[in-house]
């Protein structure tokens, strides 16, 4: 069992349990084998099918479906566990399916569609990925130009997808595609089986980071699917997808934080053993002072980001904390991996060094899932 | 079949531990976790309970403070329920008094077969299950590495030098586990759910029938008089590859007579 605690005000002792659970078992399961999964490109079935019948899916799945019935508080401390890892393309891959995709499912599905996809999910049979972004449409969610249109008893979809996690080696897509071409958000979400004839990953993308997870350019020519794809409500997708959106973004900075951590006692140790001009690095006090005011932000970042995640659960709206947690607590962790590449020195420079991947797998934070810029509009929008 | 696995919680190891000067035993005021040693005996419970069909894992611990985060890693795993016994008398207790509380404990339980650890983590005496036998009047079968039951008969594997010896035993008995020859289960998260829900019955040693005086500092026949620094662990030898790295080699481990 590993020391790294994230003792915080809402953590009770099954979410302290939880987390130390998912921290022993990345320690063991994904570190040793982490660099591996970066050269293919991919993490291991196996490994996801793993977390799977251990229940590390359904912690967000109400018990009534064979889940655990819990709430943002314990999406944020998964979150954060899982950030231990170091490998950030590991985490998104589960945090997609997790907490960026299923939701939607959870929200909007019928009971024969949860019925129908739920126990294979859960089970980690079912990878999911989430498909909105688009070539001509990413922070616009709005302007976004894949159509289905009614035909027959179905729907026909057609049109591009870009930048989709898990959409290389994952089984089904949440996708959004206009429905009503005169409403800009006349939007609807669909269940796409991957195997959907029409349906195929135009390219593996090659990222700066992640680089253990996949990430897919989709084409949809001439897809068509039954009415029973239809996820929620016709041209209320837009909506309907806004409801996970505090949740999206409080993952991202729950593994950004547990990273964060990481990356801060993987630097002090390194200083604390690295000798020069007659002491340590750790003695040095231009470097203590800099890595301590990046412990307090990361420790500031960690703290609202788990009170958001409490006034989610307490049903009450959290808008602009949560997008507040986002932008800051993006930029914070970049600043900590810059600081502690930069105190490695040379080292850190290194493909070989944890802290270079880290460095590089942080720079995705301030722009995906709710860019910066358009989360600090969020909190401005609610302050002027 | 019910089996009973003494579980020890310890100051995690991953956090460095402190001395008491005076007592000059470890501090146990923090947080304490599951001996890493005895979730081998938790895991080989439960595999001995799935392969019987019946029967449950309980836990028995001896811990301060009443405390049961150990306890409920166990519980996650999957054994049912646990006894914890915690009392202010018992600071200062020796490996001897432990067997004593333990034993008391395990009888309660009328169990076919206790399982400990060969040594715990932290105290690592390797005294405390054959104490345990003995005062239960039990037979003991130490350094198991597999175990099977059948009609009322326990077959172990037990470890030595060579490779292993077999043997057999009447039920109930005492079997101490030797650490890593069965891998522990990761809890699921429904179990840790689950854990917070299983019964932990806490006793003292009033509800015990145990005297005070008979166990903790009042009862201790062991005294530990001095403690000393760890010697620093000294460089190795580098043996460079000039055509007979491995003649070398072999002369080393010779030497070590371990050839
Ligand atoms: C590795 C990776 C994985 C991804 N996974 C998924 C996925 O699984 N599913 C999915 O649907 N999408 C995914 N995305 C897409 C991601 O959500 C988008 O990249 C993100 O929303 C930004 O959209 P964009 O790239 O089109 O940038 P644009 O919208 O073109 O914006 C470019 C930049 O302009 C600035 N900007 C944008 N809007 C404003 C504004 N209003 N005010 C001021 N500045 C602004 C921001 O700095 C932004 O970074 C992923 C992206 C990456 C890189
Ligand atoms: C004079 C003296 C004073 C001490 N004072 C204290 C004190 O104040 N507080 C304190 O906590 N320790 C104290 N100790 C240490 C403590 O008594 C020993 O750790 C304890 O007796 C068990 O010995 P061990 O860990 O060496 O057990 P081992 O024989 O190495 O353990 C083998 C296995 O027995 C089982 N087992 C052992 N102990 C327990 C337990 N408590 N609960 C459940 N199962 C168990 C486990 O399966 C364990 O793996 C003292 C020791 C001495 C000699």
């Amino acid at each position: 069992m590993t020391a790294v605690t994230n003792r915080n005000a809402y953590a009770s002792d099954e979410l302290q349990a939880i987390y130390d659970q998912t921290v022993d078992f990345v320690a063991h399961e994904v570190v040793p084998h982490g660099d591996l999964w970066e050269v293919e490109g991919r993490v291991p079935r196996d490994v996801l099918k793993r977390m799977g019948d251990l229940g590390m899916f359904s912690l967000r799945v109400p018990v009534e479906h064979g889940g655990l019935g819990l709430g943002m508080l314990a999406s944020a401390t998964f979150a954060e566990a899982l950030g231990t890892s170091t490998f950030g393309g590991f985490e998104a891959t589960v945090l997609v399916h997790t907490d960026m995709a299923l939701p939607h499912l959870l929200n909007s599905g019928t009971p024969e569609q949860l019925g129908r996809w739920l126990p294979s999910i859960l089970a980690g049979d079912t990878v999911l990925s989430i498909g909105v972004t688009e070539p001509d449409a990413g922070s616009d969610v709005a302007g976004l130009r894949t159509r289905a249109v009614r035909d027959g008893d179905g729907w026909r979809i057609d049109g591009r997808k870009t930048f989709i996690t898990n959409a290389v080696y994952g089984d089904l897509v949440i996708l959004a595609a206009r429905t009503d071409p005169d409403d800009r958000y006349g939007i609807s979400m669909f269940l796409i089986p991957t195997d959907t004839e029409g349906f195929s990953v135009a390219s593996k993308l090659d990222k700066h980071g992640w680089r253990c997870s996949d990430t897919a350019e989709l084409a949809l020519d001439d897809v068509w699917l039954p009415d029973d794809a239809l996820l929620g409500t016709v041209h209320r997708g837009f909506h309907e997808t806004m409801r996970n959106f505090q949740n999206e973004r409080m993952v991202l900075i729950g593994m950004g934080v547990g990273a964060s951590q990481v990356a801060l006692d993987l630097t002090t140790a390194y200083c604390a053993d690295r000798k020069a001009f007659g002491g340590r690095l750790a003695d040095l006090g231009a470097i203590r002072q800099r890595l301590a005011m990046r412990q307090a932000e990361v420790d500031a970042v960690r703290a609202s980001m788990y009170h958001a995640a409490w006034l989610g659960d307490q049903g009450l709206d959290n808008v602009r904390e949560m997008s507040g947690v986002k932008a800051l607590g993006a930029e914070v962790v970049n600043r900590v991996m810059y600081d502690c590449l930069q105190f490695h020195g040379g080292m850190g420079y290194m493909r070989e060094s944890t802290i270079e991947r880290m460095h590089r797998d942080a720079r995705i934070l301030p722009i995906g899932g709710g860019a910066t810029e358009v989360m600090l509009e969020e909190v401005a929008k609610r302050s002027f | 079949m019910n089996v009973v696995v003494c579980v020890k919680q310890i100051p995690d190891p991953a956090d460095p531990g402190a001395l008491d000067p005076e007592t000059r035993t470890l501090k146990r005021d923090v947080k304490l976790i599951l001996d890493e040693s005895d979730s081998y005996g938790v895991e080989m419970g439960l595999q001995l309970v799935d392969a019987a069909g019946e029967g449950e894992v309980r836990l028995v611990s001896m811990a301060p403070n009443n405390e049961v985060s150990g306890l409920r890693t166990a519980l996650a795993m999957g054994a049912e329920s646990a006894v914890l016994v915690s009392d202010e008398a018992l600071a200062g207790s020796d490996a001897l008094s432990t067997a004593k509380v333990l034993a008391a404990a395990i009888a309660r339980c009328e169990p076919d077969l206790v399982l400990a650890a060969t040594e715990s983590s932290d105290g690592y005496t390797g005294t405390v299950p054959v104490q345990v036998a003995e005062l239960m009047d039990l037979p003991s079968v130490t350094f198991g590495k597999e175990i099977t039951v059948e009609g009322g008969t326990a077959t172990v594997k037990r470890q030595t030098e060579a490779g292993y010896d077999e043997v057999e035993c009447p039920l109930p008995c005492v079997v101490s586990v030797t650490a890593g020859v069965v891998e522990p289960r990761y809890p699921s998260f429904k179990g840790i759910m689950a854990a917070k829900n299983k019964p932990v019955e806490e006793l003292d040693l009033a509800g015990l029938g145990i005297d005070p005086t008979t166990v903790g500092w009042a009862g201790a026949r062991q005294e530990i008089t001095e403690i000393a620094e760890a010697p620093a662990r000294e460089a190795g030898e580098v043996i460079v590859d000039e055509g007979d790295a491995h003649e070398r080699i072999l002369a080393f481990l010779d030497d070590l007579k371990v050839l």
